[in-house]
């Protein structure tokens, strides 16, 4: 039998240092994209709460249970990230596999703030964005999804065809963040 | 030269310099005009037009006339101000536009042609002949007039965009903003402080008074410190807002690195766009000039700029200097010259009833006519009822009054009001929404005024954003009436300046006028006052009263021109920053980029994508030999193509089949499971927009394939009709293109190779033609769909992309040793031309599916988009231009693509084009050129000659008209 090798969306870009400000690439998890069917909002809602204790997220919100994460992705859809989506799913909703579609990766330390600042326009400030929000916004030239993990850690997701892009242009903007602490 | 005193300098850092190659020294806290000034240089700079020698005028950023150039090469700055230069350590700057000196400017003969160089003087002189402007006239210009130049070479400076969010944003740091700023941070508002300066305190740190019982500038200096002990108030020096745009936003330009010797990494200057709740506009004021006859000299200066150099920078502009004004600010500067032991020839103030305590000799209800000298002010008339006087000066302070900067408040389109008092425009309130005017530049001209204003405007930010503040309480501090009356130009003979970047003097502005152009805009364009670096700010009112008094009528009645961003000069590299080079676009690798790479294939661009164009082996030294040795591969033995760039969208739901069968002209609810089936889809106006197949996974899921160009617009038109459309249907559908890495394997060793890898071989039965379904390559799960996009046995095999590079790796190694290997884009373009399908050459956007010769797959037994525009009359005509093939005759054996089509015999003009070729390709399998193109009613001309002639190319042959399908016209080899 053939044995194919997986090689991850960053694989020799990654990790990188700048300054006080780490950029990495998160072990590969199963993604899924789940936009509920016409009227099943509600259904799958419950469902999702009953297979995996999941709150369906607000708009720019998140929700967490043990080992799996919705992160809202857009008009009626939410990204599962973490687990196998349970099968149950599908009767209320769209359920396409996306692990591989996507770039992952983590900003993080004193300053990845200010990084993102020189790349993406949403108002990153506490109250505006606190822990636990996110937003589908762009980073630079390509549209992007930005999660805030912790007080100075980010995830960040892009294309998976353009991962040399997106490790391009939070380089350059942690080098620039990082000249100017130098300064 | 220095003087004594404790200005903002410090003098036990000494800095040196190079001005045009001298090297001088100042210190730390000078800026380049400060310095330069206590070195004695006064002659610094050439005017625009005249070649004029010219000085030091201001102090800050409005600064005219003391541009220089810094920096060499791709990290050379023109047109910097010396008045906001700060010197550093090593700091190279040059003066600018004169030849080949500034002491000895060749063209300062301009300056004795005046006579025949006033306004419209371009406009009459060089208009015939026509050809000359371009060739003549302008490069002769454009040599003899100008500013500074940049270097040609590529930049080398680094430059950087940014985002900044706020509640309340403060434009300005003297007193009005540090008030303002102090007030919205203390009641715990987010605040950006935006100051142009490097130091915080705007006018307090150039004047002598005293705020709660200190010097103004220690107020400032210790409200700076509490400001940036503020967690959330952020200071931002050497900050330029530069314009306000809509929704709050504000664009500004942060000096980043233009103080300092660049460092590695640092970029030059960074342009923010700042998003604030509410701005508190506190950008102060800047004083105009009287404009009297040689009113340009070098030593001439604004009154407030030499109390700057006195106070701020310890620095005497002139051994005698005389004080000239119409108003008390410029009784100060008097005073301030005394104190700093500087002898002051002469105080002349313009209002006949001044008095003054000052020990000067004092002229009341006099004004200065005009100066002499050439490099440097050596003496000033003086007029008045009595008569007139002549006093040595080396330097003369002028103040005509202030005008309030209130550009940012006019950004969105707001004309100010005018006020008789203070003799001055004014913001109106709301002239952009959110923006709120505080201090000088709303008219208030004391400092107790401005300091009010400032917690004023930060209480109405604070309520209009929620938030609870109190008044505070008002430090102690100067309020002292304002008292002016207005002069603008001094009567006399002679050219007496208003502008003098552009060299723009009250006789141009009469000028004007008189040849009827009285409106204030076309004055202004007539002229050019108000124009290049400076744009007017420190003659746009003084140039509209003299307008206003030659066409008789009131200012406000005469209005001012436009107020546009930005404010202050800004680099296009800061506004481009990050978009040069890998930050043009986001670059779209596939999976097998690395390899493909390493193979050495040269990359075509499709759209964001990056794809080879074909695979060199060693020995190849021509495209052509690797396109046709890789077509071969596919013909004979099997080939392996990466297409993965294919947009691929996942269709989910109870009427995906429907949703199908109204986005295609053909129909799909009958495809049955496993399998595909190639589609067309019309734009709502019935012309073809994409094609592409369709694979039915399960009754209610099929995956579609796009066109790698239209991928994003077939997904943008499925939306709409989704959410508009069609919004009843239970239909979901999102792009799965990234997750997937597809490949083509094709040619009569397809099956052969892949066999080899599946987990369970197929067979004709299980796989015909057009079957898809799930695979598995070692133990990895996948698709599998038979479709041909050469005309051979052929299938795309898709496994996720993790293992895209891992099976692209496998494919090539088994597809080599069947004979065969990778192909890249050439050969997969010869392949589907010899079989004549279609790409987005052939459906440019303006062809039908009646043109493409697919009127058949409009079907008659649906509604689906674009089916009433396709059957509008005109577009399923005879005679349109048809889809049809070419093989050439002629003498010459090339088609070109892009290349027109006649009729034999006539003439190649465009009044007998017949059609053109879209697409082109030399056949290794049938040894001859192959094209595609569209000919009138070119459906019954198979078998006519045609003649090709490539205009742009100089190429012309003729060309058999035949069926656009060359090869296997029946189909067999790909059903097999």
């Amino acid at each position: 039998m053939i044995d194919l090798v997986a090689i991850s969306p960053c694989e020799g870009l990654l990790p990188l240092t700048v300054g006080a400000v780490t950029l990495s690439e998160p072990e590969m998890a199963p993604l899924a994209l789940v936009a509920p069917m016409k009227g099943k909002e509600a259904s799958l809602a419950k469902a999702m709460q009953a297979a995996h204790g999941l709150e369906w997220p607000a708009a720019g919100e998140t929700s967490k249970a043990d080992g799996a994460e919705l992160i809202w992705f857009g008009r009626a859809q939410a990204l599962f990230v973490g687990a196998e989506p349970s099968a149950k799913l599908a009767a209320h909703a769209a359920v396409t596999d996306q692990s591989d579609a996507w770039t992952r990766v983590l900003l993080e330390g004193a300053g990845a703030r200010d990084v993102l600042a020189r790349l993406c326009p949403l108002d990153m400030r506490d109250t505006a964005f606190p822990v636990g929000a996110t937003a589908r916004s762009e980073v630079f030239h390509m549209q992007a999804s930005i999660t805030r993990l912790g007080d100075d850690s980010w995830h960040i997701m892009g294309f998976r065809s353009m991962a040399a892009t997106l490790v391009h242009d939070l380089k350059r903007a942690m080098e620039s963040v990082a000249a100017r602490t130098q300064g | 030269m220095r003087i004594a005193g404790k200005g903002l300098i410090n003098r036990a850092k000494p800095v040196s310099f190079q001005f045009d190659g001298t090297t001088y020294q100042g210190f730390e806290g000078d800026t380049l005009a400060s310095a330069l000034l206590a070195n004695g240089v006064k002659l610094v700079a050439r005017s625009f037009k005249y070649h004029r020698p010219r000085g030091v005028l201001t102090a800050g950023s409005e600064e005219p006339n003391a541009l220089v150039t810094v920096g060499h090469g791709g990290s050379q700055d023109p047109n910097v101000r010396a008045t906001t230069q700060e010197i550093y350590e090593g700091l190279d700057a040059r003066s600018q536009n004169r030849w080949p000196s500034l002491a000895h400017d060749v063209m300062a003969v301009n300056d004795l042609a005046a006579p025949f160089l006033g306004a419209g003087f371009y406009y009459k002189t060089f208009m015939w002949p026509k050809a000359f402007w371009e060739k003549l006239y302008e490069p002769i210009i454009r040599c003899a007039a100008g500013l500074g130049a940049i270097s040609g070479e590529p930049i080398t400076d680094k430059f950087e965009r940014a985002y900044a969010h706020c509640d309340v944003l403060v434009v300005g740091s003297g007193p009005a903003g540090l008030m303002a700023a102090l007030t919205a941070g203390e009641a715990g508002a987010d605040v950006i402080l935006t100051e142009e300066d490097s130091l915080l305190g705007g006018r307090l740190l150039s004047e002598n008074g005293q705020i709660d019982g200190m010097p103004a500038r220690d107020w400032a200096n210790a409200t700076a410190i509490k400001l940036n002990a503020m967690s959330n108030v952020r200071v931002m020096a050497r900050t330029t807002v530069t314009g306000a745009y809509d929704g709050g936003t504000y664009g500004a330009l942060e000096r980043v690195g233009h103080h300092c010797e660049m460092s590695d990494g640092l970029p030059k200057e960074c342009f923010w766009r700042i998003v604030a709740k509410r701005t508190v506009l506190a950008a102060g004021a800047i004083e105009r000039p009287v404009a009297f006859q040689n009113n340009d000299r070098p030593g001439i200066m604004m009154a407030s700029a030499v109390r700057a150099y006195v106070n701020r920078w310890n620095v005497a502009p002139g051994k005698s200097v005389a004080v000239f004004g119409n108003n008390d600010s410029a009784h100060d500067t008097a005073a301030d010259l005394l104190a700093a032991g500087v002898h002051v020839c002469a105080l002349i103030d313009s209002r006949p009833d001044a008095t003054t305590t000052l020990d000067v000799p004092f002229y009341a209800g006099a004004q200065v006519s005009g100066s002499e000298g050439r490099k440097e002010l050596e003496a000033i008339t003086i007029s008045r009822a009595s008569g007139i006087d002549k006093v040595q000066a080396d330097c003369l302070a002028m103040s005509g009054g202030w005008n309030p900067t209130l550009h940012l408040a006019c950004h969105m389109s707001g004309r100010p009001d005018w006020r008789e008092d203070i003799a001055a425009f004014v913001p109106k309130p709301g002239m952009v929404p959110g923006l709120i005017a505080a201090g000088a530049c709303n008219g208030a001209f004391s400092t107790a005024a401005c300091l009010g204003e400032g917690a004023g405007a930060a209480l109405a930010a604070l309520e209009a954003i929620g938030l609870k503040a109190k008044m505070p309480k008002l430090p102690a501090s100067e309020d002292r009436d304002y008292s002016i009356s207005p002069l603008w130009a001094v009567a006399g003979k002679g050219r007496a300046w208003l502008d003098f970047q552009n060299d723009v003097t009250v006789k141009d502005v009469k000028q004007a006028a008189v040849e009827n152009f009285r409106s204030v805009e076309h004055m202004k364009r007539y002229t050019t006052q108000g124009m290049a670096t400076d744009q007017g700010k420190n003659s746009n009112v003084q140039a509209l009263a003299v307008l206003a008094d030659a066409t008789g009528r009131g200012i406000p009645e005469t209005g001012t021109t436009t107020y546009r961003p930005p404010f202050t000069p800004v680099a296009i590299a800061a506004m481009a920053a990050g978009a040069e080079d890998k930050g043009f676009a986001p670059e779209r690798f596939t999976t097998s980029h690395r390899l493909t790479v390493k193979a050495g294939a040269p990359l075509i661009e499709a759209g964001l994508w990056y794809r080879p164009s074909f695979f060199p082996l060693k020995g190849e030294t021509h495209w052509r030999q690797s396109c046709d040795r890789e077509v071969g591969y596919v013909r004979e033995a099997v080939g392996v193509a990466d297409v993965s760039t294919l947009g691929k969208i996942d269709i989910k739901g109870r009427d995906a089949a429907a949703f199908l069968d109204f986005l295609y002209t053909n129909m799909f609810s009958s495809l049955k499971v496993g399998r595909v089936r190639y589609g067309l889809m019309l734009r709502e106006d019935g012309h073809v927009m994409d094609d592409g197949t369709t694979a039915r996974l399960a009754d209610d899921h099929f995956v579609m394939t796009t066109t790698t160009a239209a991928a994003g617009q077939v997904m943008q038109h499925m939306e709409l009709v989704s959410q508009g459309m069609k919004r009843g249907m239970d239909v979901r559908f999102t792009s799965v293109t990234e997750h997937w890495a597809q490949f083509a394997v094709a040619g009569p060793k397809a099956r052969e190779l892949l066999n080899g890898l599946l987990d369970a071989p197929i067979d004709g039965e299980s796989w015909p033609f057009m079957a898809c379904g799930d695979i598995s390559i070692g133990g990895v799960k996948g698709r599998l769909f038979r479709i041909s996009f050469s005309g051979e046995h052929a299938y795309e095999v898709a496994l996720p992309a993790r293992y895209g590079e891992s099976l692209f790796a496998t494919l090539r190694a088994r597809a080599e040793a069947l004979g065969g290997g990778v192909y890249g884009m050439e050969a997969l373009n010869v392949l589907r031309i010899e079989k004549g399908f279609i790409t987005h050459a052939e459906i440019h956007g303006r062809v039908t599916a009646f043109d493409v010769g697919m009127q058949g797959m409009m079907s008659k037994k649906k509604d689906f988009m674009g089916k009433g525009a396709a059957s509008r009359p005109g577009l399923l005509e005879d005679d349109r231009e048809q889809l049809v093939g070419f093989k050439p005759t002629g003498v010459v054996k090339q088609l070109t693509a892009g290349a027109h089509l006649y009729n034999d015999g006539a003439e190649p003009v465009r009044a007998n084009d017949q059609g053109y070729l879209t697409s082109v390709a030399f056949s290794p399998t049938m040894g001859t050129f192959l094209g595609l193109g569209f000919l009138r009613g070119g459906r019954a001309r198979h078998g006519e000659t045609v003649k090709m002639v490539d205009h742009v190319r100089g190429i012309e042959t003729t060309c058999e008209v035949c069926h656009p399908v060359f090869l296997d016209p029946n189909g067999e080899r790909a059903r097999d």
